[in-house]
């Protein structure tokens, strides 16, 4: 599913709104949970799951086609822990 | 402080325009929607955002961590989130700026 498809979906589920209305609520809950997270801050959706931030430190890295020795510095990078209702309802095992 | 999605329903009466109600309903569709693609075997890609996959995994052998007692990790499917490279660099451009 893509987000044009997402946003089709939602559309039909709320036959009183027009297109618009789903595709700028998609954009706006997307654009308001990224900006959350590069405020360094945690998302938390009940029975979906959580968006949180992982530090990574720094390290020596190295150029893949020089071989030359790069420093790269530390950084956060998006990490997604899924919750317990979308846990149990992706696993076949129910 | 942490988002949640009484505030995402706050972002769509404000910056959207959709009444109290439809804003609570659409920020529940629009999780329950994720939710059931996923349950359904299919991924779900947000372009900028990132992309909900599916992984099977196979049984390995785990360990009660108190009893220290050896059980099984049965197979199992589960869902792996991969940041865009867009959503990456906002958070490494934001967290560079308050250093």
């Amino acid at each position: 599913m893509t987000k044009s498809e997402l946003i089709a979906r939602l559309a039909a589920r709320f036959p009183q709104l027009v297109v618009k209305d789903a595709e700028l609520s998609v954009k706006a809950i997307l654009d308001a949970m990224a900006a959350k997270l590069a405020a360094g801050d945690r998302i938390e959706i009940r029975g979906f799951g959580s968006f949180s931030l992982n530090y990574r430190p720094p390290r020596i890295g190295r150029n893949p086609k020089t071989g030359a020795k790069v420093h790269v510095p530390e950084k956060y990078v998006p990490h997604f822990k899924a919750g317990k209702e979308l846990r149990e309802r992706v696993d076949f095992r129910r | 402080m942490t988002l949640t999605k009484a505030d995402l329903a706050d972002v769509l009466f404000e910056q959207v325009g959709l009444n109290k109600r439809e804003a609570k309903d659409m920020v529940e569709a629009f999780f329950e929607e994720i939710r059931a693609a996923l349950e359904e075997g299919d991924s779900v890609k947000l372009s900028g955002f990132g992309n909900f996959e599916l992984r099977q995994k196979s049984e390995r052998p785990g360990r009660n961590p108190k009893t220290g007692e050896e059980i099984p990790i049965t197979a199992r499917r589960v869902v792996t989130f991969h940041a865009s490279q867009k959503l990456k660099a906002q958070v490494e451009q934001a967290y560079a700026r308050t250093r």
